[in-house]
């Protein structure tokens, strides 16, 4: 047998077994991903099939039955929305959150522009401060603010839970920022610089068009803590007219108000908006974070 | 157009000295190179008179105006990048208008300058797409394009070719001189490459550790190197270095006598000298010629570089004719006594 032969032979003898334990490898991730997406997702459905399901239905049988008797209501929701003041707190928690937001990526783009780009006295301390800031917990700014804003008269309104929302983010969003800034060419500012660009242009016509993928996950980032804060909310602005979906919800749970059923929807109804969001952004949500990571 | 003038110019990082007071004067239209090894700050000297580094000391002037506190759009100079520096997110249209867009002129006058631009450098087909779409010598033109449409008093380069590879950069080197040409304008080019310094330069300065080694145009730096530095940086192969004494109008090295055209230097007699001479200046001798121990043999086609020894020192020639010798063979050289240079080897300062 020849060398090329001999080679020949022993390259099909090794395929098929690498063949299998490639197979079997693809097999077992393909499970555990499944079984993670079933773990996820079966509370999720349990919820949602249980929104339109009827009092008296969920009271005697388990919510898998809805596959074998579909009879699908839409009271609760009509109850949720109209009875208990989820409606309301629906446009409160998107009053209280696009704000937040919006506010949240326009002060850290800024921050960490100025923190990237531009070289002044103690830069490098305040950059150590705002990553300090991100360990300090939440509850411990909560008092002295609430008698801050109750001194100026502003709580049982909105803007205290919007300064304090960004207040909390915003250092975060800055660090996360500041990595994606340094890694723009500084040669790009310089050449904008020389074209005769002032530095606020620089900073939304070179800056921010190149760093949409990131402002996008600061934004969806920031979306999901704003809309899912219970105690910053219900601290200033209680449970009455103003408060957001989740005091409403947690109130609807605390009181049994409406039933079981109606709060299920209730709770739908605030699940729903951050996932669609994020199912839909995700690209955009892995690309940014991942960016100044995996650029060279 | 306009002149620039460097006057005593200095920069301090943090205490450390990089540009050591550097007088220079670019005429009006010239072509001037700075060239030097990477860290000698031509691009920091360069950078300076954009305005992108603060001047630590003494003044630069473009025309009659002292600019060093000026912002660098003030300055009405233009610069192109080594990395092109194209803004991703716009396409070429956009980057190159977007100075004149700052700047407030017409959308139609914009329109016109771009596209006026854009046929000088053969970019008009190209005018829609966005950097990414282009190749690397097509981002090269945009960035020159950018850099021509505002009709800058002085054009600056900062290493513009380097990250192209060697065939492009050769003709990328004969569009900058023609363009060059074309417009008359006064373009400062900076570059580690000698070659490129060379063949585009009307001026070239060489530059080591932030000092001026030499200013001179490209044959007069070739032909009369102020010093060792300059004589070993300028010229490929570099120039041939033996250490000898000088004696009677010639060089002994070891037991071989080199001769050194024009009247004996008294002051020179019996000194240490380091004897340079360039590798074309060697020629086949007969059995008068020096003996040169061949170590490589290195045939480009056009000539052939021979590596070997003379009285144990290297020596590289460059022989037009076909040279068959092999490692170890003996060939008979003789150098060119009217193209010697010989240095001082404390003060590294040419002494003939």
């Amino acid at each position: 047998m020849s060398a090329i032969e001999s080679r020949r032979a022993t390259l099909v003898s090794v395929r098929p077994t690498s063949k299998l334990a490639s197979r079997l490898k693809r097999i077992a991730l393909h499970g555990a991903v499944l079984l993670l997406c079933v773990v996820w997702f079966t509370p999720v459905l349990s919820l949602f099939v249980t929104t339109f399901r009827s009092e008296s239905d969920s009271s005697q049988t388990g919510w898998w039955h809805a596959f074998v008797e579909w009879r699908p209501v839409l009271s609760n929701y009509v109850e949720a929305m109209y009875l208990t003041g989820v409606g309301r707190s629906v446009v409160n928690s998107i009053v209280l959150t696009v704000p937040t937001v919006l506010g949240t990526v326009l002060f850290s783009a800024i921050g960490a522009f100025a923190l990237a780009r531009m070289r002044f006295r103690g830069r490098i301390a305040l950059f150590l401060a705002m990553v300090g800031f991100q360990v300090l917990p939440p509850q411990l700014v909560l008092v002295p603010m609430l008698k801050f804003f109750l001194a100026v008269g502003l709580t049982g309104t909105f803007i205290p839970v919007w300064v304090i929302e960004m207040g909390l983010t915003v250092p975060f969003g800055i660090f996360l920022l500041y990595g994606f800034f340094s890694s723009i060419p500084s040669d790009l500012v310089e050449a904008a610089r020389i074209d005769g660009a002032s530095e606020p242009r620089i900073f939304f016509q070179i800056i921010l068009p190149l760093s949409g993928a990131v402002l996008a996950s600061l934004a969806i980032l920031q979306f999901m803590i704003a809309w899912n804060h219970l105690l910053i909310p219900l601290i200033f602005l209680g449970s009455g007219s103003l408060s957001p979906l989740t005091v409403q919800v947690a109130s609807l749970a605390q009181t049994n108000a409406g039933g079981l059923n109606t709060l299920t929807a209730a709770t739908f109804i605030s699940v729903i908006v951050p996932l669609v969001l994020i199912v839909s952004l995700q690209k955009y949500f892995v690309r940014g974070v991942l960016g100044g990571a995996v650029k060279g | 157009m306009a002149n620039v003038n460097l006057r005593d110019v200095r920069k301090v990082y943090n205490q450390t000295q990089v540009i050591h007071g550097v007088n220079v004067d670019i005429d009006d239209g010239e072509f001037v190179v700075l060239v030097g090894p990477s860290g000698c700050g031509k691009s920091t000297l360069l950078r300076m008179i954009a305005g992108l580094e603060e001047i630590s000391d003494g003044q630069v002037h473009i025309g009659s105006t002292v600019v060093n506190e000026m912002s660098p759009k003030d300055r009405d100079i233009a610069m192109v990048f080594q990395s092109y520096a194209l803004y991703p997110h716009m396409t070429v249209a956009q980057n190159m208008g977007f100075s004149l867009q700052l700047r407030g002129d017409a959308k139609p006058e914009i329109r016109a300058k771009v596209e006026k631009a854009a046929k000088i450098l053969n970019l008009e087909a190209l005018l829609e797409r966005y950097p990414r779409q282009l190749s690397g010598g097509q981002r090269q033109r945009v960035a020159m394009g950018r850099a021509i449409v505002r009709n800058p008093q002085v054009f600056l380069f900062d290493e513009p070719l380097s990250n192209l590879d060697a065939k492009l950069r050769v003709t990328m080197r004969g569009e900058i001189k023609a363009l060059h040409q074309r417009l008359g304008s006064t373009m400062i080019y900076v570059t580690h490459d000698q070659i490129e310094a060379m063949t585009m330069a009307d001026k070239i300065v060489v530059m080591r550790d932030g000092f001026v080694e030499q200013v001179g145009s490209p044959l007069a730096l070739y032909d009369r190197p102020a010093n060792l530095f300059v004589a070993g940086f300028i010229g490929s192969p570099g120039m041939n270095f033996l250490s000898g004494r000088y004696a009677q109008g010639r060089v002994w090295i070891g037991d071989i006598a080199l001769p050194v055209a024009g009247p004996p230097s008294s002051e020179n007699e019996g000194r240490h000298v380091v004897y340079g001479i360039r590798p074309e200046n060697l020629s086949m001798g007969g059995e008068a010629g020096q003996p040169l121990i061949v170590e490589v043999v290195e045939p480009t086609g056009a000539e052939t570089h021979v590596v070997g020894q003379v009285a144990g020192q290297r020596v590289i020639g460059v022989f037009r004719e076909r040279v068959t010798t092999r490692p170890g063979d003996v060939l008979r050289v003789e150098f060119d006594s009217r193209k010697v240079h010989l240095f001082d080897p404390q003060s590294e300062q040419r002494i003939n």
